[in-house]
């Protein structure tokens, strides 16, 4: 309990952290409640699917009927991205999550066994990575054909290997460590080893670089959707959102900012969202130090 | 008195991209039981490796090549071949029958855990059948208890546990109860176990003479000074009684007040338990205070091996002599031997100490000398004697 404690000051602590933490806390509340802010029409199936009001192409400014307008198209900006939100976390967490399994895993067995096995596996990364990111994503979106999840498995393909990385260079410190010596020298397997003595003392950096970097994943995700290689039509997303306003952020001569809403609303939405896990990620970073005192 | 561990013939070879390095040549040595074996000798000269050897554990690109480790168990009356075990059971062994003490308290303990976390688990590992019998004693005195009634709930539970603290008694690696002490939440059900090896725990850092051990046993080793980390690691590796402490130069980081209280724990350890040890040091002075007797390495050979007086009083080899005169003295010039230590890849031809020697003859460089006896338990490797 006293750990929980200590990470709650820790977080309470620095003013920056805490704004982080109830950003984010904020866009969870609005993720788990989207169907009472945002309700869906009545007769509408899929929830995901932004209602539309007509097909005229001209965005609308906010009304009473659409509080935040709607975009081109007339889907409604509000609707969109309240359950976008829901999109957003959940690109952004299985991404991770997934790459964070697979980094360990690849990365640990490189790290800690070596010979060969390291020589594979870092080859295979270093294949990936020298590929640009965006454009190796985009392309493996194209051939699988555009969809959330096609976004979701093509980011998941271009992160693992920075993450393989870092568990490895990590590892490979550790692996020399006295402590993992004793260990094994009091007859501990290699797996208890891995799992008790090394995998704890390289978590944290991963876990830090993971907290920062679902920011960088919904921009990649967004940057995907902008292009036209995301959610289908009209799926609750706020890259497809700012794609929908890319023709109108500019306004027509003498009104430049006619049509800001259909352009902020979403764009403030993912800058929010990424700057609350920057935020955020700082914030591990102090909690997650081994070194601080803890009483 | 018996051998515990007998050595014959040990070579340990390094493959590098530069050569071969013979870190260990043909090593024969014993270690009895209940006595404390000191090796001395420079850096490099396989004292280090000899210990890792022991327990199987030479690093990579190092190979044990050939020789034989047999290991005479005192408790099962049994005789073990080190070097022919399959590795699960030499897992068996460290940390139970032979465990190890390293240079660097700070390092050899693992930042993230607290004390008691890490000598609660050499005991989860190896003592899990003495855990879960503990345990399950307490369960049912728990269940016989008259006053069980405010237990209410409860009840199913304990009957339960100790249900399964009864397997692990008779089956100590048994899959399940340890697949459910891997599941956060659910381990707490187990909790038992952990809980008697944590009084196990505090009773083992009693031992080492640590004061207010309850405390220490919740503190992180950055909390700790050298000393009581030295401590603290030695009660790890005391923790399952074994019959052979290797202690790899145990006091070289620490302050002199604080190496003589070392000295003074290990010599009562080894009193109280009757453990042998393998005490490995470059200092002669502490091998004088501790050991019972002492065997001088020098490029990966065996030069002399004798009892503590004898190797101090009447060295024989002239490398046991001329260490003996490099040892700094008040008012007096200090000696040092002429050359460098002996090149591990191209290693001299004969007695590897040839090249330093005053008195080496044209017979040094053409054969190795062999370890023979000359006197009562004092044996050299010498053409002179």
């Amino acid at each position: 309990m006293s750990d929980w404690k200590f990470m709650g000051r820790q977080l309470v602590k620095n003013p920056l952290s805490l704004i982080g933490l109830v950003l984010i806390t904020i866009f969870v509340i609005v993720a788990i409640f989207a169907p009472l802010i945002a309700p869906t029409p009545i007769g509408h199936r899929d929830p995901y699917l932004i209602p539309r009001d007509g097909y005229s192409v001209t965005p609308q400014p906010p009304s009473e009927e659409h509080v935040f307008g709607t975009t081109e198209g007339q889907y409604d900006i509000f609707y969109g991205v309240i359950w976008g939100t829901r999109s957003a976390f959940r690109v952004a967490l299985v991404v991770m999550a997934i790459t964070i399994l697979i980094g360990i895993v690849l990365g640990s067995l490189a790290g800690y066994f070596g010979g060969i096995i390291d020589e594979v596996i870092m080859r295979i990364t270093d294949i990936f990575l020298a590929f640009p990111a965006l454009i190796l994503a985009m392309a493996i979106v194209a051939a699988i054909g555009p969809s959330l999840t096609s976004v979701m498995i093509a980011l998941t393909i271009v992160w693992w290997p920075a993450y393989a990385r870092l568990v490895r260079g990590d590892i490979l410190a550790l692996r020399e460590e006295d402590y993992v010596e004793a260990s094994r020298g009091l007859g501990a397997s290699s797996a208890r080893v891995i799992m008790r003595h090394v995998l704890p003392n390289s978590i944290y950096p991963t876990l830090i670089m993971a907290s920062l970097d679902i920011g960088a994943v919904v921009l990649s995700a967004a940057a995907l959707s902008f292009l036209g290689l995301g959610s289908p039509e009209g799926y609750a997303d706020w890259g497809q959102m700012t794609q929908f306003a890319r023709n109108w952020m500019v306004g027509p001569p003498g009104d430049p900012f006619k049509y800001w809403y259909a352009v902020i609303t979403p764009g403030a939405f993912i800058l929010f969202f990424v700057l609350g896990w920057n935020l955020l990620g700082d914030a591990f970073r102090d909690i997650f130090d081994p070194k601080l005192a803890r009483r | 008195m018996k051998d515990l561990i007998r050595i014959r013939d040990l070579s340990v070879r390094f493959y590098t991209y530069e050569g071969v390095v013979h870190a260990i040549d043909d090593l024969d040595l014993e270690i009895r039981q209940g006595e404390t074996l000191g090796i001395v000798g420079e850096t490099g000269s396989g004292k280090s490796m000899t210990a890792l050897a022991i327990l199987r554990l030479v690093p990579s690109p190092g190979k044990i090549e050939s020789g034989s480790i047999t290991f005479f168990d005192k408790d099962s009356g049994s005789e073990v071949e080190l070097l022919k075990l399959r590795e699960d059971r030499m897992r068996a062994i460290r940390g139970n029958k032979i465990s190890m003490v390293f240079q660097e308290p700070g390092a050899a303990l693992n930042p993230v855990y607290t004390i008691g976390n890490q000598i609660s688990e050499v005991l989860l590992l190896h003592r899990r059948r003495e855990l879960a019998r503990a345990a399950k004693q307490r369960v049912d005195s728990l269940l016989s208890d008259g006053n069980a009634r405010a237990a209410g709930l409860r009840r199913p539970l304990w009957r339960w546990q100790s249900r399964v603290y009864d397997k692990i008694a008779e089956q100590p690696h048994a899959i399940e109860p340890r697949l459910l002490s891997h599941v956060p939440l659910l381990r707490r059900l187990l909790g038992r176990l952990t809980h008697e090896a944590g009084l196990l725990t505090v009773n083992m850092l009693k031992d080492v003479e640590i004061p207010d051990p309850v405390r220490v046993a919740a503190d992180y080793p950055h909390e700790l000074s050298g000393g009581m980390k030295q401590r603290a690691v030695i009660a790890m590796a005391l923790a399952c009684s074994p019959e052979l402490l290797i202690a790899d130069e145990p006091t070289t980081s620490l302050d002199v007040t604080i190496q003589a209280q070392m000295l003074e724990l290990f010599r009562r350890i080894k009193a109280d338990k009757g453990a042998s040890v393998l005490f490995i040091t470059h200092n002669l002075g502490v091998a004088a205070e501790v050991c019972d007797r002492v065997a001088v390495m020098y490029a990966g050979r065996l030069c002399e091996v004798a009892g503590v007086e004898d190797m101090f009083l009447h060295p024989l080899h002239p490398y046991t002599r001329a260490l003996l005169d490099a040892v700094p003295m008040p008012g007096k010039e200090l000696q040092t031997i002429p050359g460098a230590l002996a090149d591990a890849l191209n290693p001299p031809p004969g007695c590897r100490f040839h090249p330093r020697c005053s008195s080496a003859t044209p017979m040094c460089e053409q054969e190795r000398p062999k370890l023979k006896e000359v006197g009562k338990d004092h044996m050299v490797a010498c053409y002179l004697h």
